[in-house]
């Protein structure tokens, strides 16, 4: 039976950056994944003699070559990675499309604040208090992080209207929670999206994995494919030993697990007094690539976040598809030095798990269809011809996201229930990525980092270092 | 090891930790965190750096002596004198 130092169920961001650490520092260290990829919840995959990334949009936490602050710079020292490495290329500009208004924003937090003074020319000291108070705030344990974003931005910013502008896009990438998301949660990813900003591999999402994997095995670190968890057997408060779906077993002191709570929960063999509640909201995306450039289609914005509606819900549909808001985003329009070889349109759109679910295998590739025709309506407000220029097209659904990455419900960003420190009921089982709190790109390779350097870095020595660690480890959190 | 090559590999931890910075112009008597921006997670990567390659274990009490270069030198040098620079 193979025995390791740490076992990291989940060849996604967070896990594959908790690797590297761990096996920078010498720890016996092996990642274990279910799907024949790596990458998760951001893989990439190949169709028609064409790549396609799985979810990337935008990375965000953008921040430019010697910017020595920021979770960027951060996640770079830590894993030992040049600037260039993830080769991140910024935005031209993106747009938050409401009913007759909308705001434009760069990677300038300037043009993004000119923007809302100028549409909102009453809340134009609201918005500058908002924000000021938003860049200091690094109390991510504080009283204010668990409290409702919705009330306190609603105590500093009267319209109704720009609260749901500056909402949409946030809960677009990255809430886990119907309706709300907590102040901690809301501080971190207004910086990451308007204050830092918007970039791209010109590769996708494969830049960055193949340089994280490749990194990993260099340091020693062993990576197994479709090799899933089966079960975790309890001994004592700790997991004692892993079955993997093949039916070999495996010990390790400790596991950090990426598979989200619920799902991890699922995996092990004594259950917590309280059962966490699984993730309502998934999504659909239409995917089309074209035969043209976007901007020769007369469309320069990188990603747009629509609502049509007089109120924007962040919440489970009752269809199979909700098209009254959503994002459109258009990978050509980064400023790539090259154009992209496969330009391509994605639309997502909050979707209902249950109803695709209850589909008859029969007529799901109907509904499929008919659900791709009505998220894609959209693209034509912003590039007339998308349809006569489509040359082929690919679409997600909650089932997809459920079969290819295990989410419960399909909810990408898992449960509304985060362990911002990766604890959980048993002493050497710990949750990094996705459930862990932190989102994006970048925060979920944070999320790996800082969990590794918690719970394994800091409690395998038997010197002085642990308390600190962990200190350190907390006031890692601060970004 | 003397202070020369302490100071040499405390460099060369710092590459490896920043490898985009040019520690060319850095100077050894004003503190690293203002001259790098290094936050506690990198002070304590070049502790567990040091112990990783040279098994010097540095105690929590005395992170504050790795404040500046010439501070992190003046620590060291006691305690890696009878080393080898790898």
């Amino acid at each position: 039976m193979s025995s390791y130092d740490t076992i990291i169920i989940g060849a996604g961001l967070s896990g594959l950056a908790a690797g590297i650490r761990l096996a920078h520092y010498d720890r016996r260290v092996c990642i274990l994944e279910r799907h024949t990829t790596i990458g998760g919840l951001n893989s990439f995959y190949r169709l028609g003699g064409r790549n396609y990334d799985v979810g990337l949009h935008a990375v965000t936490n953008y921040t430019p070559k010697g910017a020595r602050k920021g979770p960027l710079a951060r996640l770079l020292r830590q894993l030992r990675f040049r600037w260039e490495d993830f080769a991140l290329v910024p935005q031209i500009g993106s747009q938050i499309a409401f009913p007759g208004i909308s705001l434009n924003f760069t990677n300038d937090f300037e043009l993004f604040r000119s923007e809302v003074h100028q549409a909102f020319p009453s809340e134009r000291a609201n918005f500058d208090k908002l924000s000021a108070a938003i860049m200091d705030y690094d109390d991510l344990d504080g009283a204010l992080a668990s409290q409702s974003a919705r009330s306190i931005v609603g105590g500093w910013i009267r319209d109704p209207l720009l609260i749901d502008m500056l909402f949409c896009p946030l809960q677009y990438y990255g809430g886990a929670r119907e309706h709300d998301m907590d102040f901690g949660q809301f501080s971190i990813m207004f910086r990451s999206i308007f204050q830092e900003g918007f970039a791209r591999p010109w590769s996708g999402i494969r830049q960055i994995l193949k340089n994280l994997v490749r990194r990993f095995k260099e340091l020693g670190g062993e990576l197994r494919l479709r090799a899933g968890v089966q079960r975790m057997e309890v001994d004592d408060d700790r997991v004692s030993r892993i079955v993997l779906d093949d039916g070999s077993e495996i010990t390790a002191d400790r596991v950090l697990s990426s598979a989200g709570l619920v799902e991890t929960l699922a995996m092990v063999d004594r259950q917590p007094a309280r059962t966490p509640q699984p993730g309502q909201l998934s999504f659909v995306e239409g995917i089309a690539v074209l035969n043209e450039q976007p901007q020769n289609l007369g469309c320069d914005r990188s990603v747009i976040f629509f609502n049509d509606s007089d109120k924007f819900r962040w919440q489970k549909p009752e269809e199979f598809v909700d098209v009254a808001s959503g994002v459109v985003c258009l990978p050509s329009n980064f400023k790539f030095d090259r154009p992209l070889e496969d330009p391509m349109v994605r639309v997502t759109a909050l979707a209902n798990y249950d109803q695709w679910r209850s589909l008859p295998p029969a007529d799901y590739q109907a509904a499929k269809q008919a659900a791709y025709d009505r998220i894609m309506n959209v693209v034509g407000r912003f590039i007339p011809e998308y349809r006569t220029r489509t040359v082929a097209s690919d679409m997600f659904t909650p089932m997809t996201v459920e079969r290819f990455t295990g989410h419960a419900n399909g909810a990408i960003y898992g449960s509304p229930e985060k362990r911002k420190h990766g604890t959980t009921h048993l002493k050497n089982l710990f949750l990094c990525g996705t459930d862990q709190g932190f989102v994006g790109i970048i925060g979920a390779m944070f999320s790996g980092i800082m969990i590794a350097n918690r719970h394994v870095l800091g409690t395998v020595s038997n010197d002085s270092v642990t308390t600190d660690l962990e200190q350190v480890a907390a006031a890692g959190v601060d970004f | 090891m003397g202070p020369a090559e302490i100071k040499e590999t405390i460099l060369d931890i710092l590459e490896g930790i920043a490898p985009d910075e040019d520690l060319s112009g850095l100077k050894d008597d004003v503190p690293l965190r203002e001259q790098l921006e290094l936050d506690s997670m990198d002070f304590l990567d070049i502790v567990m750096e040091l112990r990783k390659r040279y098994r010097v274990q540095i105690p929590e009490d005395d992170y504050l002596e790795l404040a500046t270069m010439n501070s992190t030198v003046n620590y060291l040098t006691p305690l890696m004198k009878d080393l080898e620079k790898v």
